[in-house]
């Protein structure tokens, strides 16, 4: 009986609308927590995997050995190599390609590289204007690789204690 | 005042308004009848409600043309356009009849147009044209309409009532059964629910380590 | 000066009497597009501060002219006819639906002496003219020829029915109190301060009003006509471009309508709640629909929508109930005479 009164009261008196009606307005005086993208952006880990780079060594030697093993290891079949001896006896990359539009980001090549070579930088804002300009060369790649090489170490360096 | 007109312009404006509704009226009234699809038709009734509203609005009688609109624009025929789209209508199928219903529908028609012609054409329905009422500038039509219904007709108008009453339990309370095999949600049974009713927190041991 | 009244006087009579409705259509409509196009603007960014986001803020300063900027979007956008669709009654349907939502500001009072039509079923005529909007959604939603579609205009249009009906008895008791059908009038019944409003004695229809003003406008929790996610857009799925927005302009005006008539008609319209203080004005009536208006987005931004039988049992075993209590309440004070209201 006085459920069902409490039942009626509350109801009536729209007790939970105007809980609900209470919360929403409070929310309405906070701080709103919108990002303004172009102007603000939020923290990259430096474990983000954006668009891909080859790296070099201090001395100017690219890294990649063409070993292959990022070309086996995509799950995407996004990487495409060709390598040959080079004149003085090692093994280097003739082609390297990753077609953007299939890789999925996954860092997998990344991680099977022995010699921390094909990396992902945190780019995210780039385009392609025209058919093709998703297959990313080699000469792209190391081009890349070496304008963000600095940020790229850092990243590198700040994620070793974790590996 | 801005307006220089006189009391014959505003008699023109109604005639014209009058024409043009009359005109809209008896097109869309014959339409009902003559297209094909069932919702044309239901839509052209409700063109014909509309307009003669607004004829209804000319001759002063406001309260009526508004109720008229009011209830069958807005609710008698939402309702009847809303069975009719819910039917399946074969059109062909409809037409099969038409030969053998002729007979009974022109019989129909005359008898109707029999009735119509004895009620224009007799003495006891008049139309009384000569003497117009002319009202005062306070003068509502709804007040004076309350006042007649409420006296002298307020039998009559309390037995209508009644009659529409008894119409509404009876339609209820011939759809109104419980099919044993479907299924009903109660919203208020839903709403009544508490947490106590569907929920049980059963308190466990945890298991000891090692 | 003297040139243009040689003009004015120059014109027929029946231009005359055209060309001074004209303006006062004018007058009234043009600034109810202003007002809709800056509420719906005021809707995105209501809504975006109570999920505490900013809102639409990048065209204009603070983003003032997005209005502008959505116009502009919809006017070049092509307006796609389904194939299969009846081409007549899916153009024809938003116009029924916009029509009637426009027709219904003509006898709205703003104040003792500005309305358009002063008529004396003032009241009954904004009803006849809301009920007439349904015809407009259920027609869209039959000639689209779409299954969504027609799903949307069954249920506004047993929504409607339903909510109509409560809508129309709420009115009974404001015209019980006020003893008029005109709307000036009734708002005049209301003089005398806070305490003579209507909505004391009328409290609770006054918010089975608002309840069903909600539920006609297809307004969220009851926008299951729409339901996108249920139904996608519910009637509207098929038409874009003008056609879309017209719609959308009708379905703010309608709020707006609903709006202000819950102010004129249970809030004194635009008599001063404390008279001796502050006089009686337009601004009253504007600033009291303001907060309805309002309340029509705080709604959207907090309930979830009902489910299509919740609706019907709210529209037809409580608020009609409700209503049908009140009224006896209130015949029985109406009876006595308790002041200050049915006196």
């Amino acid at each position: 009986m006085l459920a069902k009164l409490n039942y009626y009261l509350k109801s009536f008196l729209f007790l939970e609308l105007l809980k609900g009606m209470n919360v929403t307005g409070r929310y309405f005086f906070r701080r709103k927590i919108t990002v303004q993208y172009p102007e603000e952006k939020t923290p990259i880990s430096p474990r983000f995997r954006g668009l891909h780079a080859l790296r070099r060594y201090a001395n100017g030697e690219e890294r990649c050995i063409a070993c292959k093993l990022c070309e086996a290891v995509c799950p995407a079949l996004a990487i495409t190599i060709e390598s040959e001896q080079r004149e003085d006896g090692t093994r280097r990359t003739t082609r390297y390609d990753i077609d953007l539009f299939k890789c999925i980001y996954c860092g997998f090549c990344e991680e099977a590289c022995p010699v921390d070579s094909i990396v992902e930088t945190n780019i995210f804002e780039y385009h392609f204007e025209n058919r093709g300009e998703n297959i990313m060369t080699k000469k792209q790649l190391l081009e890349i690789g070496d304008k963000y090489e600095s940020q790229l170490a850092a990243d590198r360096a700040a994620d070793a204690p974790y590996r | 005042m801005l307006l220089t007109g006189k009391a014959d312009t505003k008699i023109m404006i109604e005639t014209i308004i009058f024409y043009v509704f009359a005109v809209a009226t008896v097109t869309s009234a014959c339409a009902v009848v003559t297209v094909r699809n069932p919702v044309h038709a239901v839509l052209f009734l409700v063109l014909t409600f509309f307009t003669s509203a607004v004829i209804w609005m000319t001759l002063e009688a406001e309260f009526l043309a508004i109720s008229l609109v009011l209830v069958y624009v807005g609710a008698v025929m939402v309702l009847f356009i809303f069975v009719v789209m819910m039917l399946d209508i074969n059109i062909a199928r409809m037409r099969e009849g038409f030969v053998r219903y002729l007979p009974l529908g022109l019989a129909v028609a005359a008898i109707m147009l029999l009735m119509m012609l004895s009620v224009v054409t007799s003495d006891v329905f008049v139309l009384d044209v000569g003497s117009e009422p002319v009202h005062t500038a306070d003068y509502s039509n709804t007040k004076e309409l309350g006042a007649v219904l409420y006296t002298q007709y307020v039998l009559a108008f309390e037995i209508a009532a009644v009659i529409l009453l008894v119409a509404i339990i009876a339609a209820i309370s011939l759809t109104m059964r419980k099919r044993a095999k479907t299924k009903y949600q109660s919203p208020s049974a839903q709403m009544k629910v508490r947490k106590g009713d569907r929920l049980r927190i059963v308190k466990m041991p945890s298991s000891e380590e090692g | 000066m003297d040139f243009l009244v040689s003009i004015w006087e120059w014109l027929h009579e029946y231009v005359q009497y055209t060309i001074y409705n004209g303006v006062k259509v004018v007058i009234i409509l043009v600034p109810l597009f202003v007002v809709v196009a800056y509420y719906t603007l005021a809707e995105r960014k209501v809504i975006g501060y109570m999920q505490i986001r900013k809102g639409p803020n990048r065209v204009g300063p603070k983003g003032l002219l997005q209005p502008f900027a959505d116009m502009f979007k919809l006017m070049f956008k092509e307006i796609i006819i389904p194939t299969n669709s009846n081409r007549y009654l899916f153009i024809i349907a938003p116009i029924i639906t916009f029509a009637p939502a426009m027709a219904a500001w003509a006898v709205i009072p703003f104040n003792d002496t500005l309305v358009f039509a002063d008529i004396n079923a003032g009241l009954l005529y904004i009803l006849a003219m809301t009920s007439i909007g349904v015809y407009g959604v259920i027609i869209a939603g039959w000639a689209s020829n779409s299954k969504y579609a027609l799903l949307g205009a069954m249920r506004s249009a047993a929504q409607i029915v339903a909510y109509e009906i409560a809508m129309g008895f709420a009115l009974v008791g404001v015209l019980m109190v006020g003893g008029s059908l005109n709307l000036g009038e009734l708002v005049a019944k209301q003089a005398g301060g806070i305490g003579h409003w209507f909505f004391i004695p009328l409290l609770p229809l006054f918010f089975v009003y608002l309840i069903s003003g909600v539920a006609e406008t297809n307004r969220a929790p009851f926008d299951v006509a729409e339901g996108e996610s249920e139904i996608v857009a519910g009637f509207h799925v098929e038409y874009s471009g003008m056609t879309f927005a017209v719609f959308f302009l009708a379905e703010y005006a309608n709020m707006i309508l609903i709006g202000m008539l819950c102010s004129l008609l249970f809030f004194g319209g635009w008599l001063s709640p404390v008279p001796e203080l502050a006089g009686d004005s337009i601004g009253w009536l504007f600033g009291k629909t303001a907060v309805f208006m309002l309340l029509f987005l705080w709604f959207r931004a907090t309930f979830p929508r009902y489910r299509y039988d919740q609706i019907m049992r709210l529209g037809w075993k409580v608020l009609l109930p409700v209503t049908i209590f009140w009224l006896t309440v209130e015949g029985v004070a109406v009876y006595f005479k308790v002041p200050p209201w049915f006196s």
